[in-house]
This record gives C-alpha cells, sequence and structure tokens, in this order.
C-alpha cells in the first residue's frame, strides 16, 4: 500500500482540483494559471530530453509546439465546428468527447513527423550546427503557416472552442482542465519510462560521448530518432492543449520567444532532471503571474534572475539529480520506475 | 536592368548581414562560444549612434544639441558610436562571461547567459525608452547615380564598400599580425596559451571589442538606410546573421561573408520572384538544405574526435 502512496496522492490531487474548479472556489483565472502550468510541464520535460538527456542544444521547441498546435486544431476545427472555408462540422457534437484525445494525439503524431527535420541531420550534426537547425526549423514552421491564407496566416486560427463547448453539452465539468492534467501525466509518465528503460539509458550514453556509446553497441541513430521524435511529439501535444485552452492560435505564438521561454525553464530545472524539469515549469509559470504588475520589466528581470542562476549554481535547481536522490526516502512512496 | 537592381539590393543587405556575421564569427572563432547577444549589440549601436546623432545636430527638440552639419555629425558619430558600443561588448564580456570563464563553467552556461544578456538589452531598451520608434536622422545627403537604368544611391556603395573594407582588415588582422595569431591560437588552445606567455584575458577583450565595433558600425548603417528604431530590430537580423555565419562555416571569417552575402542574395530573389512573405520560409530552407549537405558550413573544417 506504502508504495502506491504517491500515486494515489497524485490522482486524489487531481480529482479535488477538478471538483474545486467545478464548485468554483478556483476561479477561471487560477484554472487557466494551472493549465499553463500544465501546458509548461510537457514543454519543459519534453525538451529535458533532448537539450538534458542527450545534452543536445535544440533551440526550437517552439516550431513543433505550433506544429502540434495546428494539427490538432485542424482536426477538431474541421469535425466540430463551422468554418466559412473548412465547411460545416463533419461530426455531432455527441462524439466530441471521443474525438477530443484523438485529435490531440494527431496533433502530437504531426510533431513527431516535424521532429524528422531535426532528427534526420542530427546524424551527422553536433552541438552548434544542429542548435542552428533547430533554430532554422522554427522559423520554417512559422514562416509556412503565416504562408497558409486557408488556416488565417498572420492573423490566426480559431474555432476550438466550439469542441470544447461540445464536450461541455454533454457534461458539465471542467474538461479541459482534466485534459491537461491527464496529458500533464501521461507526459512526464512515459518520459520517466523511457529515460529508465534500458533502452532510453542510451540517450544519456549519447551526452557523454557519442563515439564511446556507439562502441558500446548504442544504436545512436535510432536513439536520436526516438529522443528527437518523442520530444517534439510531446510538444507538438503541449501545443494542442494549449490551443485548445485559448481557442485561439497565432503563428507568432510560438516563436523563438516561445523557445527561450521553455529553455529557459529546462536550464533552471536542471539538465536531465525530471523532477527538476516539473518544478521550474511550476516555478516558472508563478513566476510570470506574480511579476505581472512589472509589465516590460518582468522581462529584465527574468533573464537577469537566470544570469545569476548561471553564475551562482550552473546546474539549475536539481542539477542532474530526481527529487528520490536528494530525499531517498521519498523512494518508499512509490514503485513505478 | 531590373537584375543588375537586384543584384546591388541583394548586395546591400548581405553587407548588413556579414558586418553582424563577422562579430559572431570572430567571438566563436576564439572563445568556442556562440555571442546570442551580439544581435542586440548592434540594435545598442543604431540606438547609440541616434542619441549621439541627435546630440550633436540639436534635432528631435534636444536643447543640449551642438548643433554641427550633418557631415560633420556623421564624421563624429561613426567613431564615438563604434568606441560606445565596443564598451556595450566587453561589458558584457567582463561582467558575465568572464567570471563563468574564470569558473571554468560548462560552454553551455556562458551560451545561456549570452541568451539572457540579449533579452535584457532588449526588454530593458523597451522599458526604459518606452515602445515608440525612433526616427533617425538624415546625415548623408542622397546621391542617386543612375547608370542605363540602373539606379545607386551613394548610401549603398558606402555600405557595400564598408563591409569590403572591414572583411579586408579583419581577414589581414586575424592572418597577418601576431595579435591575430594569438587570437587563432586560443581557438587552437586555451589552456597552452597563457603558457607561451600571451594575455589571454586580452585577447578576448580584443576580440570583444573588434566584434562588438562592427556591430556599431553596422547598426549605423542600417539606421541610415532605414531610418526607423526599434528595440527588436535586433533580434531577427542577428539570428539571421548568425545562420548566415554558420552556413559559412562558423569561426571563418572568409566564411561569415560569404554567407552574409548568401543569405541576401536568397532573400532578394526570392523577393523578386515570389511573393515577400515568403522571403524567411525559402531563405531559412535553402540554408538548411546547405546545412544537410555540408554540416560544417562552406568552409567549416569536420574535426576529427578522439575518445
Amino acid at each position: 500500500m506504502q508504495k502506491h502512496t504517491f500515486t494515489i496522492t497524485m490522482f486524489a490531487g487531481m480529482a479535488v482540483l477538478a471538483v474545486l474548479a467545478q464548485l468554483g472556489v478556483i476561479n477561471q483565472y487560477l484554472q487557466s494559471v494551472i493549465m499553463l502550468m500544465g501546458v509548461n510541464i510537457i514543454l519543459c520535460s519534453s525538451l529535458n530530453l533532448v537539450n538534458g538527456y542527450m545534452g543536445e542544444f535544440s533551440c526550437g521547441h517552439g516550431g513543433f509546439m505550433c506544429v502540434g498546435a495546428y494539427a490538432s486544431s485542424l482536426v477538431t476545427v474541421l469535425c466540430f465546428s463551422k468554418n466559412h472555408i473548412l465547411g460545416a462540422p463533419l461530426l455531432p457534437d455527441s462524439l466530441a468527447l471521443l474525438a477530443f484525445p484523438l485529435a490531440l494525439a494527431a496533433g502530437a503524431a504531426v510533431a513527431a513527423v516535424a521532429g524528422l527535420v531535426v532528427a534526420v541531420p542530427s546524424f551527422k550534426t553536433r552541438g552548434d550546427y544542429l542548435a542552428i537547425i533547430t533554430l532554422a526549423a522554427n522559423y520554417i514552421v512559422i514562416s509556412a503557416i503565416d504562408n497558409l491564407e486557408i488556416i488565417g496566416g498572420p492573423r490566426g486560427f480559431m474555432g476550438m472552442n466550439a469542441t470544447v463547448n461540445a464536450m461541455n453539452d454533454l457534461v458539465q465539468i471542467p474538461w479541459m482542465l482534466l485534459w491537461v492534467l491527464g496529458g500533464t501525466l501521461f507526459s512526464v509518465w512515459i518520459l520517466r519510462r523511457f529515460v529508465s528503460s534500458t533502452l532510453g539509458k542510451g540517450v544519456p550514453a549519447i551526452a557523454q560521448d557519442e563515439i564511446a556509446a556507439e562502441i558500446m553497441s548504442v544504436d545512436t541513430n535510432r536513439m536520436k530518432l526516438i529522443a528527437f521524435m518523442l520530444s517534439s511529439g510531446l510538444a507538438g501535444l503541449a501545443g494542442g492543449l494549449f490551443a485548445h485552452i485559448l481557442g485561439y492560435v497565432n503563428p507568432h505564438s510560438f516563436d523563438i520567444m516561445k523557445s527561450t521561454e521553455v529553455m529557459v525553464m529546462v536550464y533552471l530545472g536542471g539538465m536531465g532532471s525530471l523532477s527538476g524539469a516539473t518544478l521550474s515549469a511550476v516555478l516558472f509559470t508563478v513566476l510570470l503571474e506574480v511579476l505581472r504588475p512589472l509589465e516590460i520589466w518582468k522581462w529584465v528581470v527574468i533573464p537577469l534572475l537566470l544570469i545569476l542562476l548561471m553564475q551562482f549554481r550552473p546546474e539549475g535547481i536539481m542539477g542532474n539529480k530526481e527529487l528520490s536522490d536528494l530525499f531517498p526516502k521519498l523512494k518508499k512512496y512509490y514503485s513505478f520506475k | 536592368m531590373e537584375f543588375f537592381q537586384h543584384v546591388l539590393n541583394a548586395l546591400q543587405f548581405g553587407s548588413f548581414y556579414a558586418l553582424i556575421a563577422l562579430g559572431y564569427t570572430l567571438v566563436y572563432g576564439v572563445l568556442r562560444l556562440i555571442n546570442f547577444a551580439h544581435g542586440d549589440i548592434f540594435m545598442v549601436g543604431a540606438y547609440i549612434a541616434y542619441f549621439v546623432a541627435i546630440m550633436l545636430l540639436g534635432a528631435d527638440g534636444v536643447a543640449a544639441g551642438a548643433g554641427l552639419s550633418p557631415g560633420l555629425t556623421l564624421a563624429i558619430t561613426v567613431p564615438v558610436t563604434m568606441i560606445l558600443t565596443s564598451l556595450v561588448g566587453v561589458t558584457l564580456e567582463r561582467t558575465m562571461y568572464r567570471p563563468l570563464r574564470r569558473k571554468g563553467a560548462d560552454r553551455l552556461y556562458v551560451v545561456i547567459t549570452a541568451l539572457m544578456a540579449g533579452l535584457i538589452l532588449e526588454n530593458g531598451n523597451l522599458a526604459l525608452l518606452g515602445a515608440s520608434r525612433k526616427s533617425f536622422p538624415e546625415l548623408l545627403q542622397k546621391v542617386v547615380w543612375t547608370f542605363g537604368g540602373v539606379s545607386v544611391t551613394n548610401l549603398k556603395v558606402i555600405v557595400i564598400v564598408a563591409a569590403v573594407v572591414v572583411f579586408g582588415l579583419l581577414q589581414f588582422i586575424v592572418t597577418r599580425t601576431k595579435i591575430g595569431m594569438a587570437m587563432r591560437g586560443i581557438s587552437y588552445d586555451k589552456f597552452a596559451i597563457p603558457l607561451m606567455g600571451i594575455p589571454l584575458d586580452t585577447i578576448i577583450v580584443f576580440t570583444f571589442i573588434l566584434g562588438s565595433s562592427m556591430a556599431g558600425l553596422a547598426g549605423i548603417l542600417f539606421a541610415m538606410s532605414y531610418p526607423i528604431l526599434e528595440p527588436y530590430m535586433g533580434a531577427l537580423i542577428g539570428w539571421k546573421a548568425f545562420i548566415a555565419a554558420v552556413v559559412g562555416g562558423i569561426g571563418d571569417i572568409r566564411g561569415a561573408i560569404v554567407g552574409g552575402f548568401l543569405l541576401g542574395f536568397i532573400e532578394i530573389g526570392v523577393v523578386a520572384v515570389f511573393p515577400s512573405t515568403l522571403r524567411d520560409l525559402f531563405a531559412f530552407s535553402v540554408l538548411l538544405g546547405i546545412l544537410w549537405l555540408k554540416p560544417t558550413g562552406l568552409f567549416g573544417v569536420a574535426k576529427t574526435t578522439k575518445i
């Protein structure tokens, strides 16, 4: 029983959150902050796989998020809302609950395929040159969507609210909050399973020494392919959730600033630590909200904090340790790998 | 004739990219550090030029203006801006990069610091000076020469000549002088160089002075060509110049020039044929293709890694 404490607490916490939101104890603003937190956790932990565990320097995570956001929004808008270009809804509203996770999965899958743009060059390229490829990939995605008039181009794309409303019509509970919590849990769980599996041990091996890893029979190309696709796929999932929280997407909200933001979170939390990534995503979201009254000075204070962090604790909050490494007694309370 | 007009425009745009890319490549060549703040140093350079120019001209309602003539103002603005901009670069080096280097921190942490320094420059500027755009005073009487349908302004010629001269100068410094030899030495082995009696920090500061003053020069020329200044002007052009430097083979001066002009030609070429919104898409796709085929850039040399 003790071994399941952590899992039970987590699900209970989620249920409590949902009930509180349902009863209106937490207001809309707080709910949206929690949902943003979830999205940031997914982004941060997925980028941590590439930048932290694999030791690459990917600075185009926003691009994959953008691909996922547009792909899943396109599916839901096509299915459930009336759009003057894409036509009448294809599916009845009653199927919304079933179709929404599929739409999210579709977004993630398309983003994972987009991850190939970075994964394939990474076979030959490393370090700074790979960083440029990710950067260019981000620009290409934004620029391509800017030029697609059918999905709104630079004006953005909307109509996702219809799906959320359709779900609310079926059962009136805070659906988006539940989806975000579920998605967050799924992402952290799958990343945790991956990096602690025998296969996933190859990822830190690449970070330490690629050639040595290859000699030790790690199929480095395959590892890179998996890591990049998993990372960008989860970013796509985060994008899909983000798009449906806001009900509106604009290509320029996924530009290099977004990628920088995610990078900040990764290095704040510590490279190669999932609990660090989660912690820093939560902290960073709270920090952004707390510093909101500072307006534009916010973006002076946050970089300054990170510079100070780099000077005095460059490994981030957690370094490459997990929470359970720092507090070994925690290990009693969970059983998952 | 339209073709030659496009070529001229491409040369002008390429010159801006090349001037900024040179700063990236110099610092990278010596320190193996991507100085992500460089694009914003270019922006700061343009702003410094603006303030120096209006101070000297007495334009824009500045009471303390010296009321000099535009020509004299330009002659003073260029060196003053280059010196002040290089001070900004050196300040970044002294306060942020050097302490990290002393601690022997991983290269990555320095890169993050650089990225954050860029954000501070951008947003600090926005917070201090507000979002209103500044319009740069006209310092140079515009002269248009026309050769058989191709019109050239004197500014365009100055920009292109400046890029070529700077390239020649830097190539000379790096390959022919003692300090250049020291710079190449540091990039080869950072630990052996101090043992040879070469002051490491002095050489690095010199590198930052060179790179930042070129960014300052690019800032003035850019502000004169496109006289609207805004805090984010350095971000996009900086990233693009950086990509140009990498495509040329980062760390190589010839690479920066070739990459910069290549980017200029691609962008103008795309705009000449397709709608201008497709410019970034094509430019970045071509550059991605080049990196795909030649992973270390056009002039870059692949290093063999030992276990």
